[in-house]
């Protein structure tokens, strides 16, 4: 398994998303390193198909597709609990079941 | 950039209403964007404070580069508004920058509170976490009491917590 954290600078929350993403990895028993991808121009974003930072990829897709509609852009990205709240990190939840998907 | 206990930067800016709104004090002045996750998670905990304290002007002020970014135009902040129902504090758009930029903001959100003779005393994130609803604001909320009481802020600066302004 191949898997990404493509990142920009502009945005806080890649730190806590990596951690969050190395603990989820290393309780399914996911021998993968991340790999860190900075994100830093517009170009870049749209080459990238990077909605936002952070941005996770398994095997080279998105984890967690946004719905549709979304620009790529060097920005925050939003992810929404399942209670409902708009966060900067994913649910780790749902971060569980797109790296248990990708198994 | 104003410092604690400098005078803060006066301002003229239209609102999504079309009127131009100035500082009155004393304040709470936040800047703050239609499309950042930090901004998003702690817009409700910041419109709870500008419906608790009705003594106090509140400003909530979009500083983003909308050419970059068109969620954050002055369309796309007049169609938030006007979904949301309306909001508790006028939305203004900083369309030069200039005022972003005499504050020194550096995020969305980032949140200055000043006093009744104009000067800031506080300058920082909302709260604590903005995954967790149910601190409330609470720095704010602590900076604000003590204003209003003629005393010294205890914690007068935090680290604001966001995404960057989008400078031009």
């Amino acid at each position: 398994m191949t898997v990404e954290l493509l990142w920009w600078d502009g945005c806080p929350s890649y730190s806590e998303a990596l951690d969050q993403l190395n603990q989820i990895l290393r309780e399914e028993g996911v021998d993968a390193e991340v790999e860190l991808v900075e994100v830093a121009s517009d170009e870049q974003a749209r080459r990238e198909r990077f909605f936002g930072s952070p941005t996770i990829r398994i095997n080279g897709e998105d984890a967690l597709p946004p719905d549709g509609g979304e620009p790529y852009s060097l920005t925050c990205r939003v992810y929404l609990t399942r209670a409902g709240r708009v966060s900067a990190i994913p649910d780790p939840d749902d971060l569980r079941e797109a790296v248990r998907r990708a198994e | 950039m104003t410092s604690i206990g400098e005078p803060a930067a006066q301002f003229e800016l239209k609102d999504v209403d079309g009127g131009l709104q100035s500082l009155e004090t004393p304040a709470v002045v936040v800047f703050t964007c239609n499309h950042c996750p930090y901004a998003l998670a702690w817009h409700d905990r910041l419109m709870d404070v500008a419906r608790d304290y009705a003594d106090v002007h509140f400003y909530a002020i979009n500083p983003n580069d909308a050419e970059r970014y068109p969620r954050d135009s002055f369309e796309a902040m007049r169609e938030r508004v006007e979904r949301d129902g309306g909001w508790p504090m006028p939305y203004l758009h900083d369309e030069t920058q200039d005022v972003a930029s005499a504050y020194g903001a550096k995020t969305t959100p980032d949140v200055f509170v000043v006093d009744s003779g104009g000067a800031l005393r506080y300058r920082g994130a909302p709260d604590a976490d903005h995954q967790d609803p149910s601190l409330g604001a609470g720095w704010l909320r602590e900076a604000l009491d003590s204003v209003l009481a003629g005393q010294e802020v205890a914690r007068p600066e935090t680290e604001p917590v966001g995404c960057s302004v989008k400078w031009k």
